[in-house]
């Protein structure tokens, strides 16, 4: 099961490294989810991979430790999830804004045949059109 | 009742700020703007209860929860992030000023984001945990994503994206290290892992250093060391002013993080652990100095160029914080906060400068349209505090940071520290005389006459802001003596990291009655 979870962990950092580089926003933010699950993975099991125990004490079952599973990761997995899940979020929200002001979903190249942005374009000071 | 007050530089932000989304509403911005100073002096007043108090000179662990250090959050009190949280306190206060000047009408929720940026600076400073650590750089993030991306359109908008991808994927490698480290040492307290580390396994030793080195990978990361700095000159440079101006600190936490970890856990005392990670974090520090001088020697546009004089001063503090010496890490502390604030004027002044001149904005071009004398000697002032020309705080800093260098370092240390400060009074002189005294005289006609785009007229308030800061600046060069003093005790406190761990690990929870 070690070896399972550990390949697991890895294929997935793998895919999302992989996407992470890739040239498109829509690629990148994949990437990132893809990696926040491997890491909630990777948290979970430095508690040790343990079956059918409860992370909390309960009235019948004598309180050593081999009875439970550590409950710590699995408190710090929750607070992972959540601010990978606000962040994702975020970079959704982003992308889809960049794409809409520049026509062009590039994370940092050019379209083809679209203009160089010009150097003083602060994107502060015109209008909205 | 005073054991409570460690918490109020996170609290009385967050608190302020979740009010002030509420009254967002209902109410103009001068009230919103009136419940925004009135939480900064608060929160004032707190940070300098706390710097008398750690003055003291004892380590204050609070227990959030009263659960035992070792298992539960707590938050930490030494003279180190007292400093901290009063000088990211006093580099808010022109901030908002500057803002309040016309920004915070523009940006949707600014000053809800502000304070709860604050909440964020000011708990990664005080925690003493790298979980609640990681929370804190969160919280940060988060607001500074909304604060940089308010407003914005176009190339500010990719920009943005960069900056937000970016500090996503050092946060994914906060977590993995942080999942590490737990699994190999069985808890994420920084006093209790500083004992653990000096006792691990010689079977571990190899895994652990992967762990270490990842965490600060990621510190390095947030403070923008030389692989790692691509993300900064842009964002910072299309952040908008007084953003840009609070930026300023924010590498200043990944340096905070560096000097707290390093000093606790690779001290003397951490057997085979001890000094990791130092060498290369000194040469890559030489190099982000250098590379960021000759950025702002390069540098089209003054903003431009006062991102990469951020990223010279992060270099510099490297430098001092890994040669680890008590003199170089009290001569960072006192140059730590001077580059703060010479870096935010700088980045209020090039605002100024591109609204006076219009459309030829702060693009570094002999021609121009006339400037008030009263920026170019802002611009002046800032510029000597941030070369470390005399007789200014950045000369104090540097000056003591280089008289302290051990013996066998000096070489380097020097050659490259003066070189960069050379290359920065190059490229800042340059700037200067093209911007301020127009040598060139023979400005083409229909560039004239062309009309500027409405700008907004700069205001009394912004020059105050901007003035503020650097009356911050010559107020530590004319009274360095207790400043130092200070320093001088938090580096003491600093290299003897067994009283810290001593100290919190001795604080037990008191029973109380629920």
């Amino acid at each position: 099961m070690e070896f399972a979870l550990a390949s697991g962990i890895g294929v997935l950092v793998a895919a999302g490294v992989y996407l992470l580089l890739r040239a498109r926003t829509f690629d990148v933010i994949l990437g990132l989810t893809l990696l926040s699950y491997a890491t909630n993975l990777l948290i979970f099991a430095s508690g040790r991979m343990v079956v059918g125990k409860p992370p909390v004490l309960r009235a019948l079952v004598d309180p050593i430790r081999d009875n439970y599973t550590d409950p710590l990761p699995q408190a710090l997995v929750l607070t992972a999830i959540v601010i990978a899940f606000a962040m994702t979020a975020v970079v959704v929200v982003v992308a889809m804004r960049n794409h809409a002001d520049l026509r062009s979903d590039h994370v940092d190249g050019r379209e083809p045949g679209q203009p160089a942005p010009d150097g003083d374009a602060d994107g502060e000071r015109s209008p909205r059109a | 009742m005073m054991q409570h007050l460690v918490l109020a530089p996170i609290l009385l932000p967050l608190v302020t700020g979740a009010i002030l989304l509420l009254l967002e509403r209902r109410h103009n911005v001068r009230v919103l703007r009136t419940g925004a100073w009135i939480g900064l002096a608060l929160l004032l007043a707190a940070a300098v209860a706390l710097l008398v108090r750690a003055d003291g000179g004892a380590v204050e662990a609070y227990l959030l929860g009263d659960w035992p250090s070792r298992l539960g959050i707590v938050l930490m009190l030494d003279r180190l992030s007292a400093l901290m949280v009063l000088t990211t306190t006093l580099l808010a206060i022109p901030a908002l000023l500057y803002a309040c000047a016309g920004w915070d009408r523009r940006a949707l929720h600014f000053h809800a984001l502000f304070q709860i940026q604050l909440a964020g600076l000011n708990g990664a400073f005080l925690t003493g945990d790298i979980f609640n650590l990681f929370v804190f750089f969160e919280v940060m993030l988060i607001a500074s994503y909304g604060l940089l991306l308010s407003g914005a359109r176009g190339e500010r908008i990719a920009a943005g994206m960069h900056y937000v991808v970016f500090n996503i994927a050092a946060s994914t490698l906060f977590l993995v290290a942080l999942g590490l480290i737990y699994g190999l040492l069985g808890t994420l307290n920084m006093a209790e892992l500083a004992v653990r580390v000096s006792e691990v396994a010689p079977q571990d030793l190899s895994l652990v250093r992967v762990a270490l080195g990842l965490l600060l990978v990621v510190f390095c990361a947030k403070a923008a060391l030389l692989p790692m700095y691509l993300w900064l000159p842009d964002a910072y440079a299309r952040a908008p002013a007084a953003v840009a101006a609070l930026f300023a600190i924010m590498t200043k936490v990944g340096l905070y993080a560096l000097l707290r970890t390093g000093s606790l856990w690779f001290g003397e005392a951490a057997g085979p652990l001890a000094g990791f990670g130092r060498e290369p974090l000194l040469v890559l520090g030489m190099a982000t100095m250098l590379l960021g001088s000759l950025g702002v020697v390069g540098a089209l546009r003054l903003r431009i160029g006062a991102a990469y004089l951020v990223l010279m001063s992060s270099g510099t503090l490297f430098v001092a914080f890994a040669l680890a010496r008590p003199g170089t890490i009290a001569a960072g502390l006192y140059y730590l906060p001077h580059s703060c604030f010479a870096a935010a004027a700088m980045f209020l002044i090039a605002h100024i400068v591109q609204r006076e001149r219009g459309r030829f904005g702060d693009r570094v071009l002999p021609i121009a349209q006339p400037i008030s004398r009263l920026t170019g000697l802002l611009y002046m002032v800032a510029a000597l505090s941030l070369i470390g020309l005399p007789p200014l705080s950045g000369f104090i800093g540097k000056f003591l940071m280089l008289g302290a260098v051990p013996a066998d370092d000096t070489g380097w240390v020097y050659a490259t520290v003066l070189g960069s400060s050379l290359l920065a009074l190059i490229g800042l002189s340059r700037t200067g005389t093209r911007l301020f005294w127009r040598i060139d005289e023979a400005e083409p006609e229909p560039l004239h006459a062309m009309p500027a785009p409405d700008m907004p007229k700069v205001g009394k308030l912004e020059i105050a802001a901007t003035a503020l800061l650097l009356a911050y600046g010559v107020a530590m060069s004319v009274a360095p003596g207790p400043i130092l003093r200070y320093t001088t005790a938090a580096a003491g406190q600093l290299l003897s990291p067994a009283d810290y761990v001593r100290d919190v690990r001795g604080t037990r929870p008191q029973q109380r009655a629920p």
